[in-house]
């Protein structure tokens, strides 16, 4: 290979991603598609997403300041401001397109195919009936269907046909464009750092019962059932067909110690108090809503053991400390990619909640933590990675030790 | 189900466009330029996916001397080819949005109109 090739910063291939038995199979062309995104995407965020703070300073700001006699006082007249900027609408609507482009490839992929997953999804979820139970009575919360969120048609719990998993596939596939790679070869490094950050605060200790909320097709489980093996691990959410695709999924990687359940997180009342020694959401919270998200984190409190590990991944919370134009590049994908509680949700102040619901603020704690991939192939997000507010591979965990962290 | 008693397949294809619930916002101040813009973007997608594929199917003449669709359709780069194809792509994606990139480099300077400097080299 050329010297220069080796230096540029480029993403993975989209066949380098492990294929499991029920991942749609890319032609040469649809991989092509997605390997087009995914080096769109690093474009959009290094090399033209900078102007967005250019013009920002250069342009918007000064007209903004020109015509009220002040700066802007939020992140909302921050964007009003920067939607009439040219060089501004231009990034948005490419970023947009990107992400309608993802998921236009994703379900022509999937769809094309869909008897071969369809059927293989069936064949290993018979064969292990008893850790996949979908309860029809479930309905799926107003957060949920208010808009497709991030733009997925029919979001999380879409069907084309009655019983596919044409939704689970289609996320599951087009995770590589939007993170560039990220997250490595089976879109799982969130979960690797999980079962990583563990073992390093616990070295020895493997936890016993773990509950997974909003698991949707269980990338961040599934490595904590395969780093934990004799742990009793259930997952929820509440979309069926995310499930069904998700259990599939499990089984086919050897994760056969997750017990996938259709449930809804604002009623964990089918486990009783202090059932679990870890509770967790990863990248869910922002697709709750206002009301729910207490009664998530307090149900999470509830049925979490003494010296029980409670853990929520997000995105970095806004707070005073964080820049207005920093913030409102962060909401974009809440207005133009459809995550309509991702503002508001990450103006709360997640720790006040975990009081609210019962913790002790010297069992709080916010780290850091970037996502486990084969470094070989996939790129490692940099530990002070921002370039893609919002999307890179590297999150907050926002987490409480019930009654304090065991000794 | 068709008069065979299969099920009828999907029209993937009509599908796949399916529109994501919630209304979409205008990024430019004309919706017309909103379409455009969506079927330049597909378009820069499709030129990518050509080139790639003439680049696998070079590859696979300088490997074999001949190449069928089947190589073509299972071809997996190595992980030098992976790196190398991705840099094609890079370059490919920065040529076509030099647009773009040099208003970006522009907003950073404070040039003056080509007119003001050639009226300075007339009278300097």
């Amino acid at each position: 290979m050329s010297k220069s090739a080796a230096s540029i910063d480029v993403a993975p291939p989209y066949r380098a991603l492990t294929m499991h038995d029920v991942s749609p199979r890319p032609t040469h062309d649809e991989a092509a598609r997605f390997d087009f995104l995914s080096n769109f995407n690093k474009f959009l965020s290094g090399a033209l997403g900078p102007g967005n703070a250019v013009t920002y300073e250069k342009n918007v700001l000064p007209e903004f300041t020109k015509q009220h006699g002040r700066e802007p006082k939020d992140r909302f007249e921050i964007r009003h401001a920067m939607n009439e900027d040219p060089f501004h609408q231009l990034w948005s609507a490419a970023k947009r397109n990107s992400m309608e482009m993802r998921q236009q490839n994703g379900r022509a992929m999937v769809l094309r195919q869909i008897d071969t997953p369809d059927a293989k999804a069936r064949e290993l979820n018979e064969s292990a009936p008893d850790t996949l139970q979908l309860n029809p009575d479930i309905e799926v919360p107003r957060y949920q269907s208010a808009v497709d969120i991030h733009c997925m048609p029919g979001s999380y719990h879409g069907e084309e046909r009655p019983g596919d998993v044409s939704a689970g596939a289609n996320y599951d596939c087009g995770i590589f464009a939007t993170t560039a790679g990220g997250l490595g070869a089976l879109s799982d490094g969130g979960g690797q750092a999980l079962a990583e950050w563990w073992q390093k605060e616990r070295p020895g200790v493997s936890p016993k019962r773990i509950l997974d909320i909003g698991c949707t097709v269980g990338h961040n489980v599934v490595p904590l059932a395969l780093a934990f093996p004799d742990a009793e691990i259930v997952a929820i959410d509440t979309a069926a067909p995310s499930l069904r695709y998700a259990h599939a999924r499990a089984q086919s990687l050897g994760a056969t110690n997750i017990t996938f359940i259709q449930a809804n997180a604002e009623d964990l009342s089918r486990w009783a108090d202090g059932h679990f020694d870890w509770v967790q959401t990863t990248m869910f919270l922002h697709e709750t809503s206002g009301t729910a998200l207490p009664r998530i984190i307090q149900e999470c409190g509830r049925v979490l053991g003494d010296g029980g590990l409670m853990l929520h991944l997000e995105q970095p919370q806004y707070s005073d400390e964080m820049s207005l134009f920093e913030q409102f590049l962060r909401d974009w994908d809440a207005f133009n990619n459809n995550e309509p509680f991702w503002s508001s949700m990450h103006a709360l102040d997640l720790k006040q909640q975990m009081i609210d619901a019962g913790f002790t603020k010297d069992n709080l704690f916010v780290t850091g933590v970037r996502a486990v991939v084969d470094t070989d192939i996939f790129p490692q997000q940099a530990a002070d990675a921002k370039e893609d507010h919002g999307r890179a591979a590297v999150w907050n965990a926002y987490g409480a030790w019930k009654g304090g962290k065991p000794a | 189900m068709n008069s065979d008693g299969n099920e009828d397949p999907l029209d993937w294809m009509a599908l796949a466009n399916k529109k994501a619930k919630g209304k979409r916002p205008e990024f430019f101040d004309e919706p017309e330029d909103d379409r455009m813009f969506s079927i330049l973007m597909a378009l820069v997608g499709e030129v990518s996916v050509m080139r790639q594929r003439m680049d696998t199917v070079e590859r696979l003449l300088d490997e074999k001397g001949a190449v069928s669709r089947e190589d073509i359709e299972n071809y997996t780069p190595d992980r030098d080819a992976g790196k190398e194809r991705g840099a094609m792509i890079r370059e490919y994606i920065f040529r076509v949005m030099r647009g773009p990139m040099q208003a970006l480099e522009a907003m950073k300077e404070q040039e003056a109109p080509i007119e003001d400097v050639s009226r300075k080299l007339r009278d300097m």
